[in-house]
C-alpha cells in the first residue's frame, strides 16, 4: 500500500511538452471525419446544473439518441445527469443503447459523510443508473489521508453493484501534476473502473497534459496487471479540434484497445455542436452557422 | 677561522608532491645570464613528462572541487612563503636572469604581489563571466565557467620565472592542474618555487615542475592525448606551428602568451584566468504553476 | 521481452489512422541553377561546374548549385575583405539594424524556408517549420542586438572585430547554422564567406537572396557553394583571418592542423557522443519522451544526440518496455507530410554508414528492436532503432553514428554512471534525469560536456552558449559567450 501512495513523479514542464505534441498531429479528410464520428459516440453529454428540470433532462436525452437526423452520426455514448434525475433519464432512453451515467458522493464538492455518499450511490443505482460518476474526498487527500481515499473509493465501487465506476479526481483542485498521479493510481487500485479529470465545475478541468499523465497512470497499471481502466476527460472540451487532439493522444498512448466508448469519455454538454458543424463542413463544404444546430 | 665550504643544494624535479631526480638519470649545466653554472639541473625526459600528467590528471578533480575561497587561501599562503625567501629568489633571479640585485627584487616582488592579485580571483571571476541566460522556453538557463582540465606549460627564456609564476597562479586558481617545462634558465627559480608551492598546502600533482630541454619535449607534450589545454609563452613562430600542428591530435586549446605582451595590464587580468576555462551551460525546466501560469 | 510482458501489450496500429497530411510545396520558388553569390551579386562560377543537390527522400534532384574553385573563393574572399573596413566602421546601430532586417525578412519567409529545408535535407517538416526556421530568425534578432552593445560584453577591455570570417556549416540544420555563424559574425563588425554543406546549399543561397533584398551592404557576406575541397580553400586561403566549422571531430583536426602557424582563430563545433541518465527516481515517463527526442530528433542528424542511454538497472525493463511502445507511434516517412516525426537519412552515404552501424549491431548478437513502420519505397530512410545491453567498449557506444540508433547501456551507482559517461573523448552535451535536485546538480557538475540538459534534452535557444569540451571542439556559439569567437578582446 505505501508503494501505491509512492507514485511515479511527474515533470511538469516535459508533460506539457508532450501533450503540446499531439496539437501538431494534422488530422484531415476521411482521418477527420472518422475521428469526429468516434468523438461523437464517446460523449457523456451532461447536464449537471441546480436549475436541471424532467424537461431538460428529456431533451437532453432526444439529443442523445438524434444528435442531428441528416447526418450519419452514432449516437452519444451516455448523459450524465444528477441522481434524481436517473430515472427520468433511463425512460426516455430506454432501447437507445445511450448509458445513463449519475453523479453522486455529494457531487462536486464531496463535503459530506460516508452514509450520504453510500446512500447517494445508491439512491441513483436503485434508480437504474448504468454509471456513477463519484468525486473523492480532496479535503482528506490534501490532509494525506490517502488510506481514506482509497477506502472510500472500494466502498462505493461495492455499492455500484454492476453500475461502472467512475472516479472523478478534480484535478484542479490537486495542486500539482505530481497529486493527480497519486490520486490517479489510488483510484485504479481502489477498483475505479474509469478515471475523470473534473465535475466541470472547478476551473482548470481537463487538459491534455492532465489527461495525458492519467492515461499513463492507466498504462502502467495494464502493462503491470493486464487490467484496463477507462478514462474520461471533462469540462472544458468544446470544439471539435481539441477532441480530434485528444484522440491522437489516446491513439498514441493507450493505443487500439481504448479507442471506443467502452474504455474513453468525454464529458461535455458543448462539444457535440461543434462536432456536428464541422461534420456538416466536411459533407457540404460550407463553414457552419450554429444557428442550424439545436441548443439544448 | 677557515673559510666555510658552501653547502650546494641540488635542484630535483617536482612532481605529484614529490622531488624526484629525472628517471632518465641525465642532466645539464645551464649557464646564468653572466656565464656563472647554475649547477647541475635534472634533463627531464619524456617519461618524467609522462608521469607528471598522471599525478595532474589524478589531482585536478579532487582540487576542483576544493572551494574557491579555499584554492584562494593557498595561492595567499604561496605569495606569503615566497615573501619569506624573498632573499633567495632575488639572489636566484639576479644569476638567471643577470639582473641587479635591485632590479631582481623589483621583480620578485611584483611577482609575489601578482600572486596575491590571483589569490583574490579565485572566487569571483566565476561571477563576471557566468551568465543566467533568458531563454524563450520555461527552463532556468545558466552558464558557468570550469576548469578545463590538464594544462601544459612551456616557457620560453624570454619569459623566464615571470612567466612561469604567472601562468601558475593564473591556471590553478580556477581549479585546473598543470604540468610545466620550466625554461632552461630558470631552472633554480623554479624548482625553489616548487619547494615554495610544496610548503603551502597545495595538494600534490596539482602542479608538476620539469626542469629540461624544451626542444626534446615540445612534441611529445604537444602530442599527449590526456592534456587539456596548452600554454606557449614565448615566441617561437616555428615551435608555435608545431605546437598547434601536434596538439589537433586531441583538439587541445592552445593559449599563446607573446614575450611582448609583458605589461601588468595583460599579465594580470582575469582574461588570463579565462583562457583556461570551460563554459558550461545547464538546463532545468521550470514548472508552470501559478502566478500567470497557465492551468497545469 | 517476455511472453508474460507481451500479453499486456499495448496495439498502436488503430484502425483510426492519420491520412496523408502533406504541406504545399506551391508557393515554393526554386531555381533550376544557383551561381555563387560573391560581393552581392550571383555570378556563375569560374570552373563553369555545377553539382545537383537531391531530395533524400526521393532521390529527385531539386536545384543544380555551382562549384566553386580557388579563383572563386579568391573572389568572395577578396569582396569580404574589401568590404570589412566600410562594415565595421558603421555606426554599430546602423549594423545592428541590418541584421534586424534579416531576422525580419526570415520571418516573413519561414514557410518557404521551411520547405525547402525539408525538401533538401529531409527533416521533417514539423522540425523545419517549429524550430529550423523560427529559431534561424530569433539567432539574428538576438546578435542584431548585440551590435552596439559590445563594450559591456567584456569589462574593462576593448573589442574590436577579426576581419572575414570563413565558416563552413554543416548539412544538419543548414539554416539554423548559417544563423549561428553569421549573425554573431556580423554584429560583431566581420565580414563573411560562407560554405553550406553540398547535400543542403538551398536555404543558404535563399539567404542569399534575402540578403540581396534586405541591402545589407556587398560583400559582407558572400556564400559558395562546393564540397570539402571548397572548404579547404576556405580554410588555408591566407586572407581569413577566422574559421568557424561545425562537423565532425575528423575535420575539426584536420582544420587545426591547416591553421597551425597563422593566426587565424578558430571555433569548432565537432561530433559528441551524449550520455543521457536515467535515475530510478527521475519523472520516468517525461524521461522516456526525452530519450526519444535527444536520438531521433532530426533522424539523429544532430552533434549532440543522445546516443548513449544510461539507464539505473532497477527501472531497465520500465524504461525499455515504454521506449519500444514509443517507437510504435513514431511516423518514419514522408519529410513534407506534417505528421511525420522522423523524416529521411540526409543521404545515400550516411544511410550506408548507419547501416554498417546496424550491421555491427546485429553481428554483436546484441538485442534490439525496430520501429515497425513500414518506410517509402524511394528515398533514403532507416527505421529507429534500439540496441539494449550494449557494452561500453562496443563501436556502437564508443563512435558517433549520426543516426537513429540508441545504445542502451545500465548502470548501478552514481559513481558507476558519472564513470562511463565521461569515459568518452567526446564533450559536447549530456543528459540527466531525476527528481532529486542534489543529484541533478551533481551530475551538471561532474559531468565532462558543454551542454547539460538536466530533466530536458535538445533544447537550444541563441541566449544559450553551446559547444563542447574536450574533442567535441572549442568556442561557444550562442548568448554572450558566442560573441567572443568574432572579437579580439585587448587590455
Amino acid at each position: 500500500m505505501s508503494k501505491l501512495f509512492n507514485s511515479p513523479k511527474i515533470d511538469q514542464l516535459g508533460l506539457i511538452e508532450r501533450a503540446a505534441k499531439f496539437k501538431t498531429r494534422s488530422i484531415k479528410k476521411e482521418a477527420k471525419i472518422n475521428g469526429l464520428k468516434l468523438a461523437l459516440s464517446m460523449i457523456d453529454l451532461t447536464t449537471l446544473e441546480g436549475k436541471d428540470t424532467e424537461g431538460k433532462v428529456r431533451q437532453l436525452c432526444y439529443k442523445a439518441m438524434h444528435l442531428h437526423d441528416d447526418l450519419d452520426v452514432p449516437t452519444v455514448a451516455a448523459i450524465c445527469v444528477y441522481p434524481n434525475m436517473v430515472a427520468i433519464a433511463k425512460k426516455a432512453l430506454e432501447g437507445s443503447g445511450v448509458k445513463v451515467a449519475s453523479v453522486a458522493t455529494a457531487f462536486p464538492s464531496g463535503m459530506s459523510s460516508r452514509e450520504v455518499k453510500l446512500a447517494d450511490t445508491k439512491l441513483a443505482v436503485d434508480h437504474g443508473a448504468d454509471e456513477i460518476d463519484m468525486v473523492i474526498s480532496r479535503g482528506r487527500f490534501h490532509q494525506g489521508d490517502y488510506q481514506y481515499v482509497f477506502d472510500e473509493i472500494a466502498l462505493i465501487k461495492e455499492a455500484c453493484g454492476k453500475a461502472r465506476l467512475k472516479v472523478i479526481l478534480e484535478t484542479g483542485e490537486l495542486g500539482t501534476p505530481d497529486q493527480v498521479r497519486r490520486a490517479s493510481d489510488i483510484a485504479i487500485h481502489a477498483g475505479a473502473d474509469f478515471i475523470k479529470t473534473s465535475t466541470g465545475k472547478i476551473s482548470p478541468a481537463a487538459t491534455m497534459p492532465t489527461t495525458l499523465l492519467m492515461l499513463e497512470a492507466i498504462k502502467d497499471h495494464y502493462q503491470k496487471t493486464g487490467k484496463m481502466v477507462g478514462m474520461k476527460p471533462a469540462g472544458g472540451i468544446s470544439d471539435a479540434k481539441t477532441a480530434l487532439h485528444y484522440l491522437a493522444m489516446l491513439k498514441e498512448t493507450l493505443g487500439e484497445a481504448w479507442m471506443s466508448s467502452e474504455w474513453f469519455r468525454f464529458g461535455a454538454s458543448r462539444l457535440a455542436n461543434d462536432v456536428l458543424m464541422q461534420l456538416y463542413k466536411q459533407k457540404t463544404g460550407a463553414y457552419q452557422s450554429a444557428d442550424y444546430f439545436s441548443k439544448d | 677561522m677557515a673559510n666555510r665550504i658552501d653547502v650546494l643544494k641540488t635542484y630535483k624535479l617536482y612532481i605529484n608532491g614529490k622531488f624526484p631526480r629525472t628517471e632518465s638519470g641525465r642532466y645539464y649545466q645551464p649557464k646564468g645570464a653572466k656565464g656563472e653554472s647554475l649547477g647541475n639541473i635534472c634533463l627531464a625526459s619524456r617519461k618524467d613528462f609522462r608521469n607528471a600528467v598522471v599525478a595532474a590528471r589524478k589531482a585536478q578533480q579532487a582540487w576542483s572541487s576544493r572551494s574557491a575561497f579555499n584554492r584562494g587561501q593557498i595561492l595567499y599562503r604561496i605569495a606569503e612563503h615566497m615573501e619569506s625567501r624573498k632573499a633567495e629568489f632575488v639572489e636566484l633571479l639576479g644569476k638567471e636572469e643577470g639582473l641587479s640585485s635591485a632590479k631582481s627584487k623589483s621583480k620578485i616582488e611584483s611577482l609575489i604581489d601578482r600572486i596575491v592579485y590571483y589569490a583574490g580571483w579565485t572566487d569571483k571571476f566565476q561571477q563576471l563571466f557566468s551568465s543566467v541566460n533568458p531563454v524563450a522556453s520555461s527552463h532556468f538557463n545558466f552558464s558557468m565557467l570550469e576548469p578545463v582540465g590538464v594544462v601544459s606549460v612551456l616557457c620560453d627564456e624570454k619569459v623566464g620565472f615571470e612567466g612561469l609564476v604567472t601562468a601558475i597562479s593564473s591556471i590553478i586558481g580556477s581549479g585546473n592542474s598543470l604540468v610545466l617545462l620550466a625554461s632552461k634558465n630558470s631552472p633554480t627559480s623554479a624548482i625553489t618555487f616548487a619547494e615554495v608551492l610544496h610548503h603551502s598546502d597545495l595538494p600534490a600533482g596539482v602542479v608538476n615542475i620539469l626542469s629540461g630541454d624544451r626542444d626534446e619535449l615540445a612534441t611529445h607534450i604537444a602530442k599527449h592525448m590526456d592534456v587539456n589545454a596548452l600554454l606557449y609563452c614565448g615566441d617561437d613562430e616555428k615551435l608555435l606551428k608545431e605546437l598547434q600542428t601536434e596538439s589537433a591530435n586531441n583538439l587541445k586549446r592552445i593559449i599563446h602568451w607573446s614575450a611582448e605582451d609583458n605589461s601588468e595590464e595583460y599579465l594580470e587580468s582575469p582574461y588570463r584566468i579565462q583562457e583556461f576555462l570551460e563554459t558550461k551551460t545547464t538546463w532545468h525546466p521550470v514548472e508552470q504553476i501559478g502566478g500567470s501560469a497557465p492551468a497545469y | 521481452m517476455s511472453k508474460k510482458e507481451n500479453a499486456f501489450s499495448l496495439k498502436f496500429d488503430t484502425e483510426w489512422t492519420y491520412a496523408e497530411a502533406p504541406e504545399s510545396t506551391s508557393h515554393i520558388a526554386i531555381e533550376k541553377k544557383y551561381d555563387l553569390f560573391i560581393d552581392g551579386k550571383f555570378v556563375k562560377p569560374k570552373s563553369g561546374k555545377y553539382f545537383e543537390t537531391i531530395n533524400p527522400a526521393t532521390e529527385k534532384p531539386l536545384a543544380k548549385v555551382a562549384e566553386a574553385n580557388q579563383k572563386d573563393v579568391d573572389a568572395a574572399v577578396n569582396a569580404a575583405r574589401k568590404a570589412f573596413p566600410k562594415w565595421s566602421g558603421l555606426p554599430a546601430k546602423e549594423r545592428g539594424k541590418y541584421i534586424f532586417r534579416i531576422a525580419r525578412l526570415i520571418q516573413e519567409k519561414a514557410r518557404e524556408f521551411a520547405v525547402i529545408e525539408t525538401m533538401d535535407g529531409g527533416k521533417p517538416i514539423k522540425e523545419a517549420r517549429d524550430i529550423d526556421i523560427p529559431l534561424a530568425a530569433a539567432h539574428f534578432f538576438y546578435y542584431a542586438g548585440w551590435a552596439d552593445k559590445l563594450q559591456y560584453a567584456f569589462p574593462n577591455a576593448k573589442a574590436e572585430p577579426l576581419g572575414v570570417a570563413g565558416q563552413i556549416i554543416p548539412w544538419n540544420f543548414p539554416l539554423l547554422m548559417a544563423a549561428w555563424k553569421i549573425a554573431p559574425a556580423l554584429a560583431c563588425g566581420n565580414t563573411v564567406v560562407l560554405k553550406p554543406a553540398e547535400t543542403t546549399p538551398l536555404t543558404a543561397l535563399k539567404l542569399a537572396e534575402l540578403i540581396q533584398e534586405s541591402g545589407l551592404p556587398n560583400g559582407v557576406v558572400n556564400i559558395v557553394t562546393g564540397d570539402g575541397k571548397t572548404g579547404a580553400l576556405i580554410v588555408e586561403h591566407p586572407e581569413i583571418d577566422k574559421i568557424a566549422f561545425t562537423g565532425s571531430t575528423e575535420v575539426g583536426k584536420i582544420i587545426q592542423r591547416a591553421i597551425a602557424g597563422t593566426n587565424k582563430k578558430a571555433t569548432l563545433e565537432l561530433g559528441g557522443k551524449a550520455a543521457n541518465i536515467i535515475f530510478e527516481d527521475a519523472p520516468i515517463d517525461q524521461a522516456v519522451e526525452g530519450v526519444i527526442n535527444g536520438i531521433f530528433f532530426n533522424q539523429g542528424h544532430v552533434c549532440c544526440a543522445g546516443s548513449r542511454l544510461f539507464v539505473q538497472e532497477s527501472i531497465q525493463k520500465e524504461v525499455e518496455r515504454k521506449l519500444v511502445d514509443r517507437l510504435e507511434t513514431l511516423i518514419v516517412g514522408d519529410p513534407l507530410d506534417k505528421n511525420t516525426d522522423v523524416g529521411a537519412i540526409n543521404s545515400k552515404q550516411q544511410l550506408e554508414t548507419i547501416n554498417g552501424y546496424l550491421k555491427i549491431g546485429e553481428s554483436e548478437g546484441l538485442r534490439s528492436h525496430q520501429a515497425k513502420n513500414k518506410l517509402p519505397d524511394s528515398g533514403y530512410f532507416c527505421r529507429p532503432t534500439l540496441f539494449f545491453d550494449v557494452a561500453q567498449s562496443s563501436r556502437l557506444a564508443k563512435e558517433e553514428i549520426f543516426g537513429p540508433v540508441l545504445a542502451i547501456q545500465t548502470f548501478r551507482t552514481v559513481d558507476e554512471v558519472i564513470e562511463k559517461a565521461n569515459n568518452t573523448p567526446y564533450g559536447l552535451s549530456a543528459g540527466v534525469w531525476t527528481d532529486k535536485g542534489s543529484k541533478a546538480f551533481n551530475l551538471s557538475s561532474q559531468l565532462k560536456a558543454g551542454v547539460i540538459w538536466a530533466n530536458t534534452f535538445n533544447k537550444f535557444d541563441p541566449t544559450s552558449p553551446f559547444g563542447g569540451y574536450k574533442e567535441s571542439g572549442f568556442g561557444r556559439e550562442g548568448g554572450l559567450h558566442g560573441l567572443a569567437a568574432y572579437l579580439k578582446i585587448k587590455a
